[in-house]
């Protein structure tokens, strides 16, 4: 018999339509107002700050809604935005300067919905407010910096081997490499491309001018400029964690550009100083000779300064500065023979040379890294400029054992320090500087406005759409107008639960379009079924023909479009972007919902039995 | 069951073909020639520069804030209305002499002349060297989705076919442009956005008349091209008047409800349902019977293979 569908494929519908439906969900209980908590160095949020602050909370009558720790961070969630400030002042007053206290949003999603992986769509800037940055990676300083560093390497490489050159300079085409004989030329090469296999190397001798050409293969630019970004984007990340922002977006675009997204904040003068902030590390002797616990009450001899150190307590340093973080252009964290941790440091070539005097003359005796960093004090200046502290601490200390060259390494630390001491020194040198190509602000009130906009166009849309659809189709049409409604429903869920999808405003026109083509379908759909009941079939075979039919057509025409939206998607930026993920979505999601979800109905009513007429 | 189209009489679209046709090229010529002589009015998004959105707790007059933006650091502002006379949008070109804080700094100070409640609400300011990409990257993007689609359309349909459907949509990107260098509108990324969603449209269109072609072509053993042609528009056309209904009803609710900041798009759209629907039958249809497409063309290969004649795709 004709048009029946298998049970199998019925329950597949709608266990398929549940799910969507299901993940839908999260986007109906709208957004808690909180207070985040994030501590900054030195600190740590842990389950008593947690019992702290619900307990001074309670104390002032301010009901709390949710106290949540997760990934060293503390969301305190209240009933209303006065409640919310008022808890955010008593809050920071408490833990005072140690901890980053912030207002903040948080999805309103029920528990249990979260534990199986339910949340809201994540709303984009111009729904949301908030800054945004684009900022572009100065690639030619990057690369100009290694090949500087090359350079060195080279040079030291070549005397170590006891090759003989007679001069290393760069030139527009890579760097020429002048022997005096050719034999040396091949010797040289034969030794590089062992030593150095990142750079390809040429013979560019001619007539009696020996030289080598090194020149850096296409891998190991694409490597460094990744390097470079990476780096920066660690930073980044890093300063704006400390920034305290919800849900901030720390993203690559494309070979040398970063996005900076974070939601919420408006003042994009202080996000910019913040971001642009610097930090650093020095090299500097440990005064041995001087007495810790005289310092401590301020007897500081002559030529030394105390610093505090990042685990307690303090040192006493020399004035003096060997080595600042300028010279480092590299630092992994490693392990040594023993698997104990350590941190492996590169400099460049001034660096090394420099370094290797230093410690030639100070085998034995202990060395510190002080970490440098200016950060937003939270104050501002007369001018309206904001007031920057300078944050010193020593991070390490060290016993020299040896003499150190360009790459040495750090130990004395546990795994995690070695860690993110590596992370810090990377930070401290940057590769290359970053400068703001783009920058948005769009104000809370308008984001609200948006959205309101948009539900609105669609609801009118939609609202149109449906009853044309009731009147011109009947029976056909409700279930079509089902199916637009389980469609428009699927793509909210889809849309929450794919993590990178971000909803923008042409995200909601998307939405608002894909209302508009989605009944396509059924109209090709229908259209068929009518022609075949006007060319005389019968009823059952006119369903069938007119879902055969249709169905190639629906699908040239949706792959083609769905090909157009990928195109955007992948050359576009945020906002276009945004739209290209709701029109793939949406066109997914309506195939499904006006072929297979209307006929699984359709064949249910009208399938299998003997129809006379149809309601189309 | 009642019907907006009849689809009894075979209509014959094909016979205005020839002078419609004509009249789109010189659609098309006109079009080249406004974005010769004066081009597109580019949005922000492709020029550079800063864009202040400002609300003011009164309605304001535009010429008076105007006289109020003469400082240097203002100069070349834009001043114009946003939704409503209280909303205004300020835009200022890229100066390389001056940091973009500071041109926005005077036209705050400048609006608190007249309205010490005013409220920023947007400030954007983006790089021209991120213009310069973009429109590169915009043009490409559309370049790449005609190539994909006329390998698309020959593998699927035929040769003569995917000519026509890029010769449509090549029709409706440059009309779509045309119009908005006509009209001067401001071209931005939501409308570059809208102007690929056309190219998206506009062939979703072609292709249900090109499969109903395909298959009269299949089924017609004695019509001639052109009554093949006609009928299979005949035959589409309640669909196409329907879907063009439901998407403009959706896409006027966007241009009146969605908010200033989608109007380019919906402009775009609105434009472009029309051409696209349009080009789909004068354009892409007629093109193909020109270049003098049968039924042999559409007799699909002959495989010695069972199941060979069953349609290829279905569900």
């Amino acid at each position: 018999m004709l048009n029946k569908y298998p049970m199998w494929k019925n329950i597949m519908v709608m266990l398929i339509i549940a799910v969507g439906s299901f993940y839908a969900i999260p986007n109906l209980f709208g957004e808690d107002h909180a207070v985040q908590i994030v501590a900054t160095r030195g600190a740590e949020v842990t389950v008593s700050t947690q019992t702290t602050v619900v307990d001074l909370l309670e104390s002032q009558d301010i009901a709390v809604k949710r106290a949540e720790l997760e990934n060293g961070q503390l969301l305190v969630r209240v009933q209303n935005p006065e409640q919310q400030l008022v808890a955010k002042e008593a809050i920071a007053e408490l833990l005072g300067q140690k901890y980053t206290v912030a207002l903040n949003l948080a999805p309103a999603t029920p528990a249990w919905l979260e534990a199986v992986g339910g949340s809201p769509m994540k709303l984009g800037l111009d729904l949301r407010g908030g800054v945004h940055f684009l900022m572009e990676v100065d690639m030619g300083e990057a690369v100009r910096k290694m090949e500087a560093a090359k350079i060195a390497d080279f040079r030291s490489q070549l005397r170590e081997e006891k090759i003989r050159y007679a001069g290393i300079r760069k030139t527009p085409k890579g760097i020429a490499i002048k022997f005096r004989d050719a034999e040396t030329v091949v010797e040289a090469e034969d030794f590089l491309k062992i030593r150095s296999n990142d750079m390809t190397y040429t013979d560019a001798s001619s007539g009696d001018e020996f030289m080598l050409l090194a020149t850096m293969s296409d891998t190991y630019l694409t490597q460094i400029k990744e390097e470079a970004l990476k780096q920066n984007m660690t930073i980044l990340r890093n300063r704006v964690n400390e920034l305290g922002v919800a849900e901030p977006v720390v993203q690559r675009q494309g070979a040398e550009r970063i996005i900076v997204e974070l939601p919420g904040v408006q003042d994009t003068a202080r996000a910019k100083e913040i971001l642009g902030a610097t930090a650093s590390i020095e090299f500097r002797m440990v005064d041995d000779k001087a007495d810790v616990s005289a310092a401590a009450n301020g007897r500081v001899p002559a030529g030394a300064e105390v610093y505090k150190r990042r685990e307690g307590g303090i040192a006493v340093l020399k004035k003096e500065v060997m080595l600042t973080g300028d010279h480092i252009t590299g630092a992994q964290p490693t392990f040594d023979q023993y698997s104990r941790p350590q941190v492996a440091i590169n400099l460049d070539a001034e660096g090394g040379s420099i370094f290797s005097n230093v410690t030639k003359d100070n085998i034995g005796k202990p060395m510190a890294t002080l970490f440098i960093e200016y950060k937003d004090s939270g104050t501002r200046n007369p001018d309206g400029t904001v007031k920057m502290t300078r944050i010193e601490e020593v991070i390490s200390v060290a016993t020299i054992q040896a003499r150190l060259g360009r790459n040495f390494v750090i130990t004395g630390l546990e795994h995690s320090e070695s860690q993110s001491l590596a992370l810090l020194l990377r930070a401290g040198a940057l590769i290359a500087p970053i400068t703001i190509v783009e920058e948005r602000t769009i104000g809370p009130s308008l984001g609200a406005e948006n959205i309101q906009n948009g539900v609105q166009a669609m609801v009118w849309g939609m609202v149109v759409v449906l009853i044309f659809m009731m009147i011109y189709y009947r029976a056909f049409g409700f279930i079509a107008n089902l199916a637009l409604m389980a469609n428009l429903i699927m793509v909210v869920g889809v849309m929450s639960m794919i993590p990178g999808a971000v909803l923008t405003l042409p995200g909601i026109a998307g939405m608002v379009l894909t209302v508009g083509m989605a009944v396509d379908g059924n109209v090709l759909i229908f259209e068929r079924i009518r022609e075949e009941l006007l060319n005389g079939r019968s009823v059952q075979q006119a369903i069938h023909e007119g879902y055969g039919n249709a169905f190639s057509t629906i699908a040239d025409a949706n792959i083609t479009t769905f090909m157009t939206a990928l195109i955007l998607f992948a050359v576009g930026t945020g906002a276009v972007k945004g739209f290209a993920v709701t029109l793939m979505i949406g066109i997914a999601t309506s195939m499904f919902t006006a072929i297979i979800g209307t006929r699984s109905i359709v064949n249910a009513v009208w399938g299998g039995k003997r129809v006379k007429s149809l309601s189309i | 069951m009642f019907q907006i189209f009849s689809v009894k009489n075979t209509v014959d679209f094909l016979r205005h073909a020839m002078p419609i046709s004509v009249m789109s090229m010189i659609l098309v010529i006109a079009s080249f020639v406004s974005l010769g002589v004066q081009g597109i009015n580019w949005g922000l998004d492709f020029t550079g520069g800063t864009v202040v959105e400002m609300e003011f707790s009164a309605p304001v007059d535009l010429s008076a804030l105007r006289a109020k933006m003469t400082s240097a650091e203002a100069e070349g502002a834009v001043v114009q209305n946003f939704g409503s006379s209280r909303d205004i949008l300020v835009r200022l070109p890229v100066r390389e002499t001056l940091k973009s804080d500071v041109q926005v700094a005077a036209v705050l100070a400048a609006a608190q002349t007249i309205d010490s409640a005013v409220i920023q609400k947007r400030v954007e300011f983006v790089g021209p060297q991120v213009g310069k990409q973009l429109a590169e990257q915009g043009g490409l993007a559309v370049i790449v989705a005609l190539i994909c689609i006329l390998i698309y359309v020959s593998f699927r349909f035929e040769w003569r076919l995917a000519a026509g459907s890029v010769a449509a949509l090549a029709h409706d990107v440059i009309v779509t442009l045309g119009v908005f260098s006509v009209l001067q509108l401001e071209f931005d990324l939501t409308v570059l956005a809208g102007l690929l969603t056309v190219v998206g449209y506009s062939l979703n269109d072609t292709i249900v008349v090109y499969d109903r072609i395909r298959e009269n072509f299949l089924k017609m053993r004695k019509g001639s091209p052109i009554e093949v042609v006609n009928t299979s528009i005949t035959q589409t056309m309640s669909r196409t008047v329907i879907t063009t209904g439901t998407t403009l009803v959706t896409v006027i609710a966007l241009f009146l409800k969605g908010g200033t900041m989608i109007h380019g798009f919906a402009t775009a759209l609105l434009l472009g349902i029309f051409v696209g629907t349009y080009s789909s039958i004068f354009v892409a249809s007629y093109l193909a019977v020109k270049l003098g497409i049968n039924r042999e063309h559409m007799l699909p290969v002959e495989i010695e293979k069972e199941g060979a004649d069953q349609p290829a795709m279905m569900p």
